[in-house]
């Protein structure tokens, strides 16, 4: 996983409540077998209206999504991370997140901020324009000049500032693994 | 200190923990299917790296196979098939495929072949593994890169989930249906108000309801946004599993049951919520939005957004209604549907159809109706033949098709066309989830039945007094 700190890029907003994974990734891209490639699909049947949010001219460049609350709702999937990744997304800011679509987020580096709603509102303002979000300082700059701070897991950020594999770091504990495995009888015959 | 269900599963578990950093927890099952699979295999090969646990792993088709028999003429569903197929080969995972006799819907085989099991922790990539909570099992779902993770460790790093007891007040009065009781329960908590929680069902009435009674409630937790749900492993739970293939025999039955009488929550256990639902006041329900929250009791109308304060919800619904083709105010029983679904893994087990068939005995599909029966598992149609179900369904005018997800999600040829109405009792009614620009109307599988015979949706207590 590569390391993220900061960016600094245009905001697309996309204010819808409970946007579900299958709006994200629809269906028929779920069927191929590699990892890159899903930017073209994303909000693949509502990009099909020439007045869907995210067509506009300045989102084309966006790396910051300004989403509505429960964003990413529904399937497992994490072809719409992916998707959402590929089209060049690095951050997602909403009032809240599907538990496994913000898990499957912070598994390949795309980082899933939480703020209060009304904070994420008055972002929206800003779609279009650029916005900074450092992860080093947990902060966002708008072009009015002002910091907003938004909160997250320690553990979680030390993992994206480090770009660090979970496997590899489960791995580290290999022996607690096998230890376990012992005490509950289940050591592989 | 008394302890929930959750509670005891997940202290069992714990291989690690340390401030500031997720638990470390064991797998004791890990359920494969073809769509979420072929990358992990994948990352664990450039990596070079073996899977850990073969034999607490074991894969499926299910997603993109078709229902009618012959060949899979979709390139790309035959390629993520044959990955599959190579994926498990390579790394010694028991594979059921299409054909084997074993195959089905992974949450639908799991517990068949007992593999499911009370206390045991379940990770499939897939969101509706929270059925198998029904069993008394902590079942997640899992992305992709987590697959990976499991397929390597054996373990899943994971934040403490919040606990809550979701206490089902009543008996179920006649006529309603465990999905009935999970759409009630949703359209009361929302689709975001399970976020972060593990829901523990409790209450007479999900003592009452049969394994696939809960399976079918656990199996919607995720539809409330919940993390998982759960029910207290019981008499019948034990009755199901007892001398289903992979489950416990002889001594270990025994001990096994000792351990499972265990797992149920502690008089005075504590959850960081409690939620009450009144199942009393509960009526067969349909969705008429695109979501599952959307939804009302069938003899309601469909909702008016200025009825809605808040302009997020107001916005919503009024989007849903354009997707749907429904005007404020239109009786539910008015809504004329041109589909019907009865499977997937919220409702295609034995009883599911048993129900729908008790319905449809006797009566025709409405002219124009087309209506689906697919089995979740090869084994379920089997027995379903034996009882002469697809004779009754057949005889309807339903079609009888061959085990898998089917209509649930439009990956194989079962799909809607644009525009079509469906009555589904799939468990996501989103856009263009069973087709683009379908509009899917989920129910139980008995309304689901009526709905096909009547053309439109009806109340199935009152079905004999609708002329068919």
């Amino acid at each position: 996983m590569k390391p993220f700190s900061r960016v600094t890029g245009v905001a697309a907003v996309l204010e819808r409540a409970d946007v579900d994974t299958d709006q994200i990734m629809p269906k028929q891209f779920l069927k191929r077998i590699e990892r890159t490639g899903f930017g073209e699909f994303l909000f693949f049947d509502w990009a099909k209206d020439p007045d869907f949010e995210l067509n506009r001219p300045e989102c084309r460049s966006a790396r910051v999504l300004l989403a509505g609350r429960n964003f990413g709702c529904g399937s497992s999937r994490e072809h719409a991370p992916w998707g959402l990744q590929d089209a060049g997304y690095d951050v997602v800011v909403a009032p809240s997140f599907g538990d496994i679509f913000r898990q499957n987020c912070i598994k390949i580096g795309l980082v899933p901020i939480v703020l209060p709603a009304a904070q994420v509102k008055r972002l929206y303002q800003f779609g279009g324009r650029e916005l900074t979000i450092d992860l080093e300082t947990q902060t966002i700059e708008d072009p009015s000049g002002e910091v907003t701070p938004f909160p997250f897991d320690a553990f979680e950020r030390h993992r994206l500032l480090n770009g660090l594999d979970d496997i590899g770091l489960t791995l580290e504990h290999e022996a607690a693994i096998d230890e376990y495995e012992q005490r509950r009888g289940l050591a592989r015959v | 200190m008394p302890r929930s269900l959750f509670e005891k599963i997940w202290e069992a578990h714990v291989i690690r923990e340390a401030e500031g950093e997720p638990t470390l927890l064991y797998v004791d099952l890990h359920l494969v299917h073809e769509v979420t699979s072929a990358q992990a295999f994948d990352g664990l090969r450039l990596a070079g790296r073996a899977v850990r646990r073969p034999d607490l792993t074991v894969a499926t088709m299910d997603h993109n196979v078709p229902t009618l028999p012959g060949p899979i003429e979709d390139p790309l569903a035959r390629a993520q098939l044959d990955a599959l197929s190579r994926n498990c080969e390579e790394f010694g995972v028991p594979l059921y495929a299409t054909g084997s006799g074993r195959e089905g819907i992974v949450h639908v085989i799991g517990p068949e072949l007992g593999l499911t099991q009370p206390g045991k922790t379940v990770v499939c990539g897939d969101s509706h593994t929270s059925t198998h909570g029904a069993f008394g099992a902590f079942a997640l779902g899992v992305g992709t890169s987590e697959v990976e993770h499991v397929l390597a460790t054996q373990t899943l790093p994971l934040k403490r989930p919040k606990t809550a007891l979701v206490r089902f007040e009543g008996t179920l009065p006649s006529g309603l249906t465990p999905k009935d009781v999970a759409l009630g329960m949703i359209g009361q908590l929302g689709v975001a108000g399970g976020v972060g929680h593990v829901l523990e069902y409790a209450g007479e009435a999900i003592e009452s309801f049969s394994m696939e009674g809960r399976m079918t409630l656990c199996n919607m937790s995720i539809e409330a946004g919940a993390r998982a749900g759960m029910v207290a492993p019981d008499e019948t739970t034990f009755a199901y599993l007892e001398g289903r293939e992979f489950a416990p025999s002889g001594a270990a039955w025994e001990r096994a049951l000792e351990e499972w009488h265990s797992l149920a929550s502690d008089e005075g256990a504590r959850y960081d919520r409690e939620i009450v639902v009144d199942v009393e006041a509960l009526e067969p329900q349909v969705t008429w939005g695109t979501n599952p929250g959307m939804v009302a009791p069938v003899g309601a109308l469909v909702p008016d957004p200025a009825d809605y304060p808040d302009p997020d919800e107001r916005a919503a619904v009024e989007r849903a209604l354009a997707y749907m083709a429904l005007e404020p105010g239109t009786p539910i029983e008015e809504i004329r549907i041109d589909r019907v679904f009865i499977g997937s893994c919220t409702n295609s087990r034995i009883e599911d159809l048993r129900a729908a068939a008790a319905v449809a005995a006797g009566k025709q599909v409405a002219p124009g109706v087309t209506a689906l029966v697919v089995p979740g598992s090869a084994a379920i149609k089997r027995l379903a033949e034996e009882e002469g179900l697809h004779r009754v369904f057949l005889e309807a005018g339903f079609e009888w098709r061959q085990a898998g997800c089917s209509m649930c999600l439009g990956m194989n040829p079962d799909v809607l066309q644009p525009g079509e109405r469906c009555a589904s009792t799939s468990n996501r009614n989103f856009e263009g989830r069973q087709g683009r620009l379908g509009r899917t109307h989920l129910v139980s599988p008995a309304m689901a039945a009526a709905a096909a015979i009547a053309g439109h949706f009806v109340d199935v207590r009152e079905l004999e007094a609708v002329s068919a």
